[in-house]
């Protein structure tokens, strides 16, 4: 059974299709590459999964699970965790804090008042992922003075306090200078395979989806154009064409069955 | 640094309730009902650290008050302690009720969300020929466990109520900002996407929020009503709101103890405005907040917590 599962799809803000009839599956411990140009629905197709936004139809299910309609916070409950584009971390807390809250929210459904958030537990918790992801030196300081590369690794450090099952990140390395995107992506990808997570990322960058990705999918006008190992994807004439932008853009859009397929169907 | 909130609390407060037996009776009063006030200063406390302001705890203020009366009046309720758990459990259930709704809505949509309530009170209050109209009703005279006090010691029982109903209520919230729950108030205000993304209900957690604010100022208006000894709808009315707010901004955040601290130099601040310029007080308080804004946006507290920092 694939750990989540796509059915048909749809999506349309106006005029503008977002998802258009996507279908896919997602097996277990899969890192999966999402590429595609601006406004092609890669951001959407995320936010659908984590409950962000609703498709118009469709069904998502993980685990066999019915999840289409319910909230991002329930759907976190089930093992399906996310960061974001633009790092959504507490900005006037500092490192320590904001891992200390979303792993004190994180232990108990329902969020307790009696206990203490700063326990010798929940502290040693903190302090391991404050190693695994590099942030041990920015401890005590607020989230709106770190540098963008390492706000980046602090929302993926606080989407990981579930323990997911199923990750996705939202363009880990936008905003993050050349020199330290591999090693974001590096600390990240140890972290998760150590971890067992299924990633699924959104990248821009062709360099780093070839170097993680071992499936990749190109999304265009809210359509899945290909699906495939990444060497196969990558060097398709249609995603150069239509996703990465080398050769002559046509500006039409090409029949979606014409593209390489691979572990799942779109 | 170390946490000395207990040690300080309990010292400050065993201080006080001691020093209230050489207190004149005016001062008795004054500082019955600036803690009193004090108590609804803490529960916008809460709501000001997740991001909210209110401008309509006169809704439960009044609440706690009324019930008091109302207990009183109508089933002879006389006892101090039965009185001030039946205003706070109003006050609280009525904030359960409206938390649905209010819970849903921000910034300045959520203050005159809260303070359309407390106005639809005061119209029902004015209209209330039984609830005494705009006169409101006296309240009979609270006893203590059965002791009816008189005399020289008429005041002392209520002020000393009034002292161990701070003390607990700041000792219980400051375990709650150190609880997951509490750290959520600084959450909410910096990232609600995120906080949804941890597991959490926003809207519950702004619930909850609002209805510890509610249960705190349901006490605050149960011990103002016995320590003037009568309520009327002024207790619901936006002023009694815009009061708590001030309150509010001249102490700042920072402690549990603030909102106490400037409420009784709130209290002090106004009785000797209205004593040495009956006509102008208002325009005295006004200046005062105009200052405080400009030099002091954090509050008197944050003064006071600078310097302890140096002496640290």
């Amino acid at each position: 059974m694939s750990l989540l599962e796509v059915t048909d799809l749809n999506k349309a803000f106006g005029s503008v299709k977002a998802a258009d009839a996507i279908s896919l599956a997602v097996a277990e411990h899969e890192v999966v590459g999402i590429i595609g140009a601006n406004g092609a629905g890669k951001t959407t197709f995320v936010n659908m999964i984590t409950g962000y936004q609703k498709p118009d139809t469709g069904r998502i299910e993980y685990q066999g699970r019915d999840i289409t309609l319910l909230e991002p916070r329930q759907i976190t409950r089930l093992g399906i965790c996310r960061s974001f584009q633009v790092p959504q971390v507490f900005l006037s807390a500092t490192v320590e804090d904001n891992l200390l809250i979303a792993l004190g929210v994180a232990e108990h459904p329902r969020v307790p008042f009696w206990r203490k958030l700063r326990t010798d537990h929940l502290l040693n918790e903190a302090a391991v992922l404050l190693n695994r992801y590099r942030l041990a030196d920015y401890r005590a300081q607020p989230a709106h003075q770190l540098p963008q590369g390492v706000r980046k690794l602090l929302d993926i450090a606080m989407a990981v306090v579930h323990r997911p099952r199923l990750l996705l990140l939202d363009e880990p390395t936008s905003g993050v200078s050349l020199d330290e995107k591999f090693e974001v992506m590096d600390i990240v990808m140890v972290a998760l395979k150590e971890a067992g997570v299924t990633v699924l990322f959104v990248e821009h960058d062709m360099d780093i989806v070839g170097r993680y990705a071992k499936r990749v999918l190109a999304f265009y006008e809210g359509l899945i154009l290909a699906d495939g190992p990444p060497e196969e994807v990558l060097g398709h004439e249609r995603v150069q064409e239509h996703v990465i932008g080398r050769g002559s853009a046509g500006g039409r859009r090409p029949p979606p069955d014409s593209a390489p397929k691979g572990g799942g169907h779109a | 640094m170390k946490d000395r909130t207990l040690w300080g609390l309990t010292a400050g407060t065993l201080l006080l309730a001691a020093g209230g037996v050489w207190l004149p009776n005016w001062a008795m009063f004054l500082v019955t009902v600036a803690l009193a006030k004090g108590l609804a200063v803490l529960g916008l406390l809460i709501l000001w650290r997740t991001g909210l302001m209110s401008f309509g705890q006169a809704l439960y203020f009044a609440l706690g008050g009324y019930t008091a009366g109302l207990l009183g009046q109508t089933f002879h309720v006389r006892d101090a302690f039965l009185l001030l758990a039946g205003g706070t459990a109003v006050s609280a259930a009525v904030a359960a009720a409206l938390g649905f709704l209010i819970a849903r809505y921000r910034e300045i949509f959520f203050a005159m969300l809260t303070m359309a309530f407390s106005m639809i009170l005061y119209g029902a209050l004015v209209k209330s020929q039984a609830l005494g109209s705009t006169d409101g009703f006296a309240i009979t005279p609270a006893t203590f466990a059965g002791f009816a006090p008189s005399g020289a010691i008429l005041k002392l029982p209520l002020f000393w109520l009034a002292c161990a109903t701070a003390y607990f209520a700041a000792l219980g919230l400051h375990r709650y900002l150190l609880s997951p729950m509490g750290a959520l108030a600084v959450a909410i205000r910096d990232n609600e996407i995120r906080v949804e993304y941890l597991g959490v209900s926003v809207k519950d957690a702004v619930h909850v929020k609002t209805v510890l604010a509610a249960a705190l100022t349901g006490a605050g208006g149960v011990i103002t009503a016995l320590a003037v000894g009568h309520i009327d709808p002024e207790m619901a009315y936006w002023t009694t709101s815009g009061e708590f707010v001030f309150v509010t901004i001249l102490s700042g955040t920072g402690s549990i103890a603030a909102p106490f601290a400037g409420s009784i130099l709130f209290e002090l601040l106004r009785s000797f405005a209205v004593q040495y310029s009956p006509y102008t007080w208002q325009l005295t308080m006004g200046s005062v907040l105009l200052l405080l804004i400009l030099f002091v946006p954090n509050g008197l507290w944050s003064l006071f917590g600078r310097l302890l920092r140096r002496a640290a």
